[in-house]
């Protein structure tokens, strides 16, 4: 018996594995432009600033998983600051040490980049400003060769360093139609203050805040699409309940709970103008929809099981994920219309699925579950909604539970406790890149937003 | 209220002998003086009173004791102790020589108090001092008060089991049961004793399972337990419920016998 599951779990995998490339090719896109960035010089006090700037130049490149990085060791020597530099040879020669720098410098192999960025930073009446160039180094010349060429301007110190470079990969990224992620924020819980508050933070790490002081549990945090408000589930009036802060004032604003012993992740449609909650008001924990202020409540499912996590597709509003116990056995991830009508189970009924989240584009969920695995240790997994193709993105590593997507709807964010204690992690949603955003105390529930 | 009436004592003795005192000083009056003698006066060199002693006994007192000073002067003309005790006796006229002053005196200082005798003739005088030492007495028993009532969060968390659950189940198990139709009968005694008592039922998970869905599991746990006792004819108005999932563990060990710790309804009291 054990035998045949065991052979059964390995075809699975095997099934699993075959599947990756058409999911995990769907969701990263596949040719990929290489763009060089060489390391860009400063002039007087911005000197000091340059490992900042260029980090972070690189990092959001990297980071938006559209570019192949071209190789910084293959790079010629012969780095350009400004586009004066470049000076077309009659005849071109790689190995002229004394030749100006040329566009197939960049384009030829070894580097064998599509793109160029290059350019310097220098102080200028006491700010920073960087001169940013970006160039398509297969065009015959420079006038044809310019994408971009821009200043871009900070306060002399490392934010600044941070914002100019953050704005010169944005303006890359948009060459390419992507959203830079730069100015994207995850929101997550932490009890490094000693209670469970939600805090904030800078998509890539930085800028760490205390979002509220309950000194209570507040935790699952989910922010509305407009940007404008989060909700969250408070235990600060004695039972669990939704709280809704604006994110302009981050004060509390009013949210009319139902009458029932929790209420609990709330989550909005794509206008902001609806949330989708779970309230154990009928004695269940149920799925419910509400007006984004409580009001106009109209329950969506009826059962005699705990279901909780409701998620409305956040490109057509018209379709709601959700976890439930009605099967009879451990948790699972079904989906609904937004009406509650034509319930499908999503996962296969295997161990406990749990943490639903859409991608953006609203084709597929990120989820945890523990299928193949103990109960509780959770991985990442990632599902086609159409056809129910799945793959395994995290394994054998910890817990790592409540994923959700990015703005690009490439990278995901999730908490894992590989580490020890449960910790924000980012990684592309191939699995790869895998950054620790937290350290101090224990961090979980992040949720990423524009 | 004993310690009250001592000291009320103590003054009114006090006083009295200071009155006692002022009436002898009142009633001695002047000396008569001796008959002058034919001849005049030989010059005669007196010597200064000698105090043979002067001691209080005991010397050390709680307050509210009497202490008694003993004195023995000789060759004084009068003898006097400070402290309001005044004169406390002169020689008598014609006496013997050197004239023999004795006495003694009860004290009742309230503090520690250093009484000088002073001893006193015509060649001069000479002091001499002893100290009382007042202890103020240990403080009386509080007064008793009447035996407290149990506080009803204690009575709650003493004599209300917990209830437990397997995993990803909120059904009560024979175990469960017994345990609820015990704390049934004990919650309704309780209630009687405490009319505004309530009880919280806890509903809690073990780490297993998602912070979200353990959240609903604990709702269930605590609703399964309260449905109950409400069957069995526990006040369902003075039951409340409160899941907290996976978020207060009691036991945070990795193993099973932790979880099933976990898995439970917990009682307190409010």
């Amino acid at each position: 018996m054990k035998k045949t599951i065991l052979t059964l779990l390995v075809l699975a995998a095997a099934a699993v594995s075959q599947q990756r490339p058409d999911i995990i090719g769907v969701i990263m896109g596949s040719q990929k432009a290489v763009i060089a960035v060489p390391d860009m010089r400063g002039a007087g006090r911005a000197a000091g600033f340059m490992d900042v700037l260029n980090g972070t130049l690189f990092r959001d490149l990297d980071d938006a998983a559209i570019f192949k990085m071209a190789p910084k060791s293959m790079y010629p020597t012969r780095v350009p600051q400004q586009p004066g530099e470049f000076r077309k040879p009659l005849q071109y020669d790689p190995n002229n040490r004394n030749a100006a720098p040329w566009l197939q410098d960049w384009s030829d192999p070894p580097v064998n980049a599509d793109y160029l960025a290059f350019g310097y930073a220098a102080e200028q009446d006491g700010q920073m400003v960087l001169f940013g160039w970006l160039f398509n180094v297969r065009q015959p010349d420079v006038a044809a060769a310019q994408v971009i060429g821009k200043l871009y301007f900070g306060p002399m110190d490392e934010s600044g360093a941070r914002k100019v470079a953050h704005e010169f990969a944005s303006d890359i990224l948009k060459q390419f139609g992507v959203e830079s992620l730069a100015g994207s924020r995850i929101f997550f819980v932490s009890n490094r203050s000693g209670n469970k508050e939600i805090w904030s933070m800078d998509y890539d790490g930085p800028n760490q805040k205390q979002i509220t002081s309950y000194k209570s549990i507040s935790t699952m945090p989910s922010v509305s699409p407009d940007g404008t408000r989060i909700a969250f589930t408070s235990w600060a009036l004695g039972q669990p309940q939704v709280f809704v802060h604006s994110l302009e004032t981050l004060r509390r604003i009013p949210f009319l709970n139902p009458r029932a012993g929790t209420n609990q992740n709330a989550s909005y449609s794509p206008d902001s103008k609806q949330v989708v909650f779970s309230s154990s008001a009928s004695g269940f924990s149920q799925i419910y929809m509400a007006n984004a202020d409580g009001s106009g409540i109209r329950r969506l499912t009826n059962t005699r099981a705990v279901e909780v996590e409701p998620k409305m597709n956040p490109k057509t509003g018209n379709e709601i994920v959700f976890v439930s116990g009605r099967g009879g056995g451990s948790p699972q991830v079904y989906r609904m219309n937004s009406d509650g009508a034509d319930v499908q189970r999503l996962t296969t009924g295997e161990g406990q699925a749990t943490n639903p989240s859409w991608n953006p584009q609203g084709t597929h969920i990120a989820f945890a579950w523990t299928r193949g695995y103990d109960p509780g240790n959770f991985n990442i997994f990632v599902m086609d909604v159409n056809t129910r193709e799945y793959v395994q993105l995290t394994s054998g590593a910890g817990r790592n539970e409540n994923p959700t997507w990015a703005p690009d709807g490439k990278h995901i964010v999730f908490s894992s406790d590989r580490g020890g204690r449960s910790q924000i992690w980012t990684m592309l949603a191939d699995g790869s890149q895998l950054r620790q955003l937290t350290s101090a105390g224990l961090n979980e529930k992040p949720a990423w937003s524009k | 209220m004993t310690t009250q009436k001592a000291s009320a004592l103590a003054v009114a003795l006090c006083l009295s002998f200071f009155a006692a005192g002022c009436k002898k000083k009142v009633g001695v009056g002047p000396m008569p003086k001796a008959p002058v003698a034919e001849a005049p006066p030989p010059k005669v060199v007196v010597a200064r009173p000698i105090v043979k002693f002067f001691t209080a006994e005991p010397t050390t007192i709680e307050r509210g004791q009497a202490s008694s000073l003993k004195w023995e002067v000789t060759g004084a003309e009068s003898v006097s102790i400070n402290q309001g005790l005044g004169v406390v006796g002169n020689a008598a006229a014609g006496g013997a020589t050197p004239a023999v002053i004795s006495g003694n005196r009860s004290v009742f200082p309230s503090d520690t108090t250093t009484y000088t005798l002073t001893a006193t003739n015509s060649g001069g005088s000479v002091t001499e001092a002893v100290t009382v030492n007042v202890t103020a007495p240990p403080p009386p028993p509080p007064p008793v008060a009447p035996q407290p009532k149990a506080l009803f969060s204690e009575v709650v968390a003493r004599d209300i089991q917990d209830a437990y659950f397997d995993f990803d189940k909120s059904d009560l198990r024979e175990d469960a049961r017994n345990t609820l139709t015990q704390n049934a009968d004990k919650l309704k005694t309780i209630f009687r004793d405490y009319p505004n008592g309530t009880v919280t039922i806890e509903g809690h998970a073990d780490e297993r399972g998602s912070a979200e869905y353990n959240l609903g599991l604990g709702d269930r746990r605590a609703i399964a337990a309260k449905d109950f006792l409400v069957q069995l004819g526990v006040p369902g108005d003075r039951l409340r419920t409160l899941s907290y999932g996976k978020e207060r563990p009691q036991c945070t060990d990795n193993n099973e016998s932790c979880w099933q710790k976990n898995r439970r309804a917990h009682f307190t009291g409010q």
